[in-house]
């Protein structure tokens, strides 16, 4: 695949669109029907929006998508499928962490690069030491994930399925 | 979000070219840009992507120092380990601020010229001399919660929002200037940022065409360096007040006080006075009032953000406190 112009969604090569105004999160969901990745505040506030960019979680609303030339993006349909979830699509049923589910497919895009961060070592707000290992402890959990929002509430059972998926008792 | 021409820079001379024509701006990390293109408080004709110029790099400088790139992301700073062992209080105030996604964005440039969160500012319905100069001040007579208290001017209010810099402040840090036609220049940061006086709609000292090429720290010095932020949440919320401080004890004594202020002007605040009143002393609560009457020599409170010179006075005798050992 050559990597002009074009950015690889979940492993498929798209041309980048031709308006730059289009952010990454409305190409994803208005001209491709990739309509897992969700829209709340379009502010980088809510963290609905949250893909994988070269496997690093960020915001898809507040980046166009025509910077994304070459890049890779995974979103929520790129981590597994109804049939062959991922871990934490599973653990997240499982737990019943969501009510209506809107802020489920960012939550979930951003607690498996969570997890990849805190296995490099990478401090938070909430670690005592800058230096690792990194504990998978509740509140390393609620600080790490505090950039996805839930209108509905469901942070206990959210932190349990991540837990389950840690192997840390929930 | 307005029309606008896209262009990507292909290195930092290319970015120069590119950013010297009219009504241009640069794009980095975009996190804070787009987000004002889309309320319209910026409408740039033309965006210099400058993400794929290089500078991303940290590294050790000849002086026992660390450069640290104008492209380097906060979170690549944050857990650099240099950054971790020797400048301790600049990855807490990174990871004090926003949420790992956006972090993971953010880039040491665009966090140095991000601009203030005033609710006037943002809403273009409302008269704000920052956005559109000579339209008056919302903030002054109206909701001023998040405002300043030090170094405010009649026009305007506002507060420099970011964590990172007030890190960098306390630290003495330099920044590095290049200008559409590559003549290069370096500012302390403790000079980047401004006053807002009779030119509010200047935040910082970048005149049009200049961009930060990146930012150097100073050898590492010995001491404690803390890094406290109040906010109205534990997490995600910017400062109502912040304190960066490298302390250091000299037997009962302090020996040295490096200290900035977040969340209580246009910039982050540094005032060398603070520190000469506690260094040569021991160290307690009534040396950290007489430092914070000091501080807050001049402050001016302006109804909704009375509070921050309490706030201010309490935050600092607890660092210091910390940074000390000294019961309070
Ligand atoms: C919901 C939310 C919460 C946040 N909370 C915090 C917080 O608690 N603490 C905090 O400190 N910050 C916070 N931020 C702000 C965030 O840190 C900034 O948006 C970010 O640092 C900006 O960096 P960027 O690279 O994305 O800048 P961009 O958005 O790309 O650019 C910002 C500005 O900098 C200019 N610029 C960028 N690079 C250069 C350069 N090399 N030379 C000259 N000019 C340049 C651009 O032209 C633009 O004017 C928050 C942001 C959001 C959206
Ligand atoms: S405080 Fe400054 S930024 Fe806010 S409304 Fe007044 S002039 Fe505008
Ligand atoms: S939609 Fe992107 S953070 Fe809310
Ligand atoms: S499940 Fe409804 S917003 Fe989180």
């Amino acid at each position: 695949m050559s990597s002009e112009n074009t950015v690889s969604i979940n492993g498929q090569p798209h041309a980048l669109p031709d308006d730059p105004r289009v952010s990454l999160l409305d190409m994803l969901r208005h001209h491709l029907g990739l309509t897992g990745t969700k829209k709340g505040c379009d502010h980088g506030q809510c963290g609905a929006c949250t893909v994988l960019v070269n496997g690093v979680r960020i915001n898809s609303c507040l980046t166009l998508a025509v910077m994304h030339d070459g890049d890779e993006v995974t979103t929520i349909e790129g981590l597994g499928t109804a049939e062959n979830p991922s871990a934490l699509q599973r653990a997240f049923v499982e737990r019943d962490a969501y009510q209506c589910g809107y802020c489920t497919p960012g939550q979930i895009c951003s607690a498996t690069a969570m997890l990849d961060e805190i296995a490099a070592g990478w401090p938070s707000d909430a670690s005592d030491s800058l230096d690792g290992p990194m504990e998978v402890s509740t509140e390393e959990i609620r600080e790490r994930m505090s950039g996805n929002i839930c209108r509905c509430g469901a942070y206990a059972n959210i932190v349990d399925a991540i837990r389950d998926v840690a192997g840390e008792p929930a | 979000m307005r029309p606008f021409d896209y262009q990507r820079a292909e290195g930092i001379d290319h970015a120069g070219q590119l950013i010297a024509a009219e009504n241009a701006v640069a794009i980095a990390g975009g996190t804070n840009l787009l987000d004002l293109m889309k309320l319209q408080v910026e409408t740039p004709q033309t965006l210099v992507d400058v993400n794929r110029i290089g500078h991303a790099e940290i590294e050790d400088s000849d002086d026992g120092g660390l450069w640290i790139g104008a492209l380097a992301t906060n979170t690549d700073t944050a857990v650099h380990p240099r950054v971790k062992a020797d400048y301790p209080v600049l990855a807490r105030a990174i990871l004090a601020g926003a949420t790992q996604q956006l972090r993971n964005r953010a880039t040491t440039g665009g966090n140095l010229c991000q601009r203030t969160r005033c609710y006037y500012f943002t809403n273009i319905d409302q008269p704000c001399n920052k956005r559109d100069p000579g339209s008056g001040c919302g903030a002054i007579d109206g909701i001023a919660r998040l405002h300043a208290v030090l170094g405010t001017s009649d026009q305007c209010i506002a507060t420099y929002p970011g964590d990172m810099a007030v890190a960098l402040s306390a630290l003495d840090a330099t920044v590095h200037i290049t200008s559409a036609h590559g003549k290069a220049r370096t500012v302390p940061v403790r000079d980047f940022h401004r006053l807002p006086g009779h030119t509010p709609w200047k935040d910082n000292v970048l005149e049009p065409g200049e961009l930060i090429t990146g930012v150097s720290l100073p050898a590492p010095v010995e001491g404690t360096q803390i890094y406290r932020k109040v906010r109205e949440r534990s997490s995600y919320a910017f400062a109502l007040c912040s304190i960066a401080a490298i302390v250091e004890m000299d037997g009962d004594k302090i020996a040295r006080a490096d200290l900035a202020f977040g969340g209580l002007a246009h910039k982050p605040w540094h005032d060398p006075e603070v520190g000469e009143v506690l260094v040569g002393q021991k160290p307690g609560a009534k040396l950290f009032d007489k430092a914070a009457d000091v501080l807050l020599r001049d402050a001016r409170g302006y109804g909704e953000n009375d509070f921050k010179i309490p706030l201010a006075r309490r935050t600092l005798a607890a660092v210091l406190a910390e940074a000390t050992g000294a019961e309070l």
